[in-house]
């Protein structure tokens, strides 16, 4: 940001000051301070939506925290132990009963996944909202993806960990998936399984990525999202860029400083969100079956899939687009276009910024079209995630192929419905409304 | 790095190539790292063949045995189950065994070596699930009323006969598979072998 006039720190002689003065002589304390905390201008009109992206970071901490000590008490390990237990699951139950403490950090790690997931999909609301992913942020964005969909690897891997049934069929299926792909898919989804069937080989690769691999990606991305930010400045409810319009210092005058203005703010949004989080991680922690499955509660069993497995509801919107292909189309399976179709509806989230061709940003200041389409694309996601849940049935997969019709539809007929909306003239300054 | 003269095109080169052997070493380097996550030796020898006693196996019930981590039905198959496999021709995808999902001595009408005894892995061709037994015709066990018995994957809903025959429009692209087995008499078979006595 505005950064660049830099200085090194001047000690003011107490000790404190000497201190800071060699390491800022030695590494750019002060200046990375500045320029992503105290110097760095974001508009003053963020709303409650502005909320999520640094809750996803708190969330964040609290994964790779309860992760660690996870990792301390629970064995990846599809073995039979002396009770006929694969030791994995049985590791978990240690967790839960024996460990001090055990049954809070795993109920946090458990909760934390849904509440990563539930943030994550209200901080990318915003920019449907309000544009953000329209230049000159389209790397922001795309990092973005980027991370969501690391988010979905890392999560998947997660749940193959307890060796519960919904744990093991579910990866079963999701890596059969793989298989679906023309040629190399057979050998594809052997190479990820490391074994004919999903097993011990599987169950330890899962942790090796859950706990390293992945987690040091979404770190990495999630510097370089930040990073990006930070390079071009926030968008706001407003759409409008505020440094166009900068006083004689050179500062953006609908700026205010991140810290303290934002870090006080967030720290409000963090207390009602500890509120909500821990009320589920006391008192619901299955979240209804749906962020712990019942299923789970069993022992991992090769031999017999539970009567009705299901994703956990943060993949049900893509499950049901899965599911909703049932076509043979260009000599090629309905199986295979089940997997294209439900890569591309997370994919297609990335191309947005070239997709977008409306003159204003905003959702403020844009027309009836919009409204309508945003609206109708999230009731589509959440009735393809409600399905997603459900076993299979002839009036689900009609429903679930009308929506998948919508959902598509929404993004690849943007360049041309964005375009005809009725516009409002957008500000020169930011509203406060 | 001078912006005025010429370039020196020897050190250019000498550059280029450095950076293409480094580059082909970091290429080289991922052979070991991705050969790891195949299937180990271990993996690849615990495909051991099964054998099974079927000598108590009621007409009209089903076991199961383990064959490679997967599960394998054995099911002893009454006349009005086998009786109905003809009937299910038309709505079966594959009626004849064409694609390649069973020993040639199992390509025939009841995709079996003894008439009665089924012998499948019970493993979805969709996604892996296992399917589970639905053998009551009818409406009883929450299927269509014109249900003649057979299974069906809770997945995704694909259903087979009682010769593990996948029904048309399913999302399962071929029939369940047969694996390779042989009666030692008539009550013991070996599963995941051809021929006697290996």
């Amino acid at each position: 940001m505005a950064a660049g006039k830099s200085e090194k720190y001047k000690s003011d002689g107490s000790i404190g000051g000497n201190a800071l003065e060699w390491v800022d002589a030695r590494f750019p304390a002060t200046s990375l301070y500045k320029e992503h905390l105290s110097e760095y201008y974001a508009p003053k009109n963020f709303n409650f939506w502005y909320f999520f992206g640094s809750l996803a970071l708190l969330v964040l901490v609290i994964q790779i925290v309860t992760g660690i000590f996870l990792v301390m008490h629970y064995k990846p390990d599809a073995a039979l132990n002396a009770n006929g237990v694969p030791i994995a699951f049985a590791s978990v139950e240690y967790i839960m009963r024996d460990v001090p403490g055990g049954w809070l950090i795993r109920y946090m790690h458990s909760t934390g996944a849904s509440a990563f997931f539930i943030v994550v999909y209200l901080h990318m609301f915003r920019g449907l909202l309000y544009g953000s992913y329209r230049k000159p942020r389209e790397l922001t964005w795309l990092f973005g993806v980027g991370i969501f969909l690391v988010l979905m690897g890392e999560a998947f891997f997660g749940y193959l960990l307890p060796w519960g049934q919904m744990s093991f069929w579910g990866a079963q299926v999701i890596v059969n998936l793989f298989s679906a792909i023309p040629v190399i898919g057979p050998d594809l989804s052997i190479l990820i399984r490391g074994d004919f069937v999903v097993g011990d080989a599987t169950l330890n690769r899962f942790f090796s990525f859950h706990v390293i691999a992945f987690p040091l990606i979404l770190i990495g991305l999630v510097a370089a999202h930040i990073l990006a930010l930070h390079e071009t400045g926030s968008n706001n409810p407003d759409g409008i860029e505020i440094k166009a319009n900068k006083d004689e210092n050179g500062i953006p005058r609908d700026g205010i400083p991140f810290h303290p203005y934002y870090t006080v703010k967030d720290i409000v949004g963090v207390v009602v969100f500890l509120m909500v989080f821990s009320a589920v991680m006391f008192f619901a922690p299955e979240g209804g079956g749906y962020f712990l499955e019942t299923p789970n509660f069993y022992p991992a069993d090769p031999l017999k899939t539970p009567p009705h497995i299901a994703p956990v509801w943060y993949f049900t919107p893509y499950y049901s687009i899965l599911r909703a292909m049932v076509w043979n189309f260009f000599g090629l399976p309905a199986k295979f276009w089940g997997v294209v179709g439900m890569g591309a509806s997370v994919v297609i989230f990335a191309f947005l910024p070239w997709l977008d061709r409306s003159p204003v940003k905003s959702i403020r200041y844009r027309g009836p079209i919009y409204k309508t389409m945003l609206t109708l694309f999230v009731i589509c996601f959440f009735i393809l995630g409600y399905l997603g849940t459900l076993s299979p049935s002839p009036m689900g997969e009609l429903i679930s192929q009308i929506c998948t019709v919508f959902y598509f539809g929404f993004f690849l007929g943007m360049p041309w419905w964005s375009r005809m909306d009725k516009f409002k003239p957008v500000p020169e300054r930011v509203t406060m409304k | 790095m001078s912006n005025q003269g010429k370039m020196d095109c020897g050190r250019r080169r000498l550059i280029v190539a450095t950076a293409a052997v480094g580059g082909a070493g970091a290429v080289a380097a991922l052979v070991p790292f991705v050969s790891s996550l195949l299937p180990s030796e271990r993996a690849k020898a615990a495909g051991a063949p099964v054998e099974v006693d079927i000598g108590k196996l009621e007409a009209g019930q089903m076991m199961t045995v383990e064959w490679r981590g997967k599960p394998v039905w054995i099911i002893n198959r009454t006349p009005e189950m086998l009786g109905t496999l003809p009937k299910l021709d038309g709505s079966v995808a594959d009626p004849k065994s064409e694609v390649d999902m069973q020993p040639a001595y199992a390509r025939n009408e009841t995709r079996s070596i003894k008439k009665e005894f089924m012998v499948v892995v019970g493993i979805c061709t969709h996604l892996g699930c296992s399917p589970s037994s639905k053998f009551k015709a009818g409406a009883e066990e929450g299927m269509p009323a014109d249900w003649l018995g057979g299974f069906l994957c809770p997945c995704h809903g694909s259903t087979f006969d009682f010769a593990g025959r996948v029904f048309k429009s399913k999302p399962a692209p071929t029939n369940l598979e047969v694996p390779p087995h042989v009666y030692l008499s008539d009550t013991r078979i070996v599963i995941g072998e051809d021929k006697k006595g290996a």
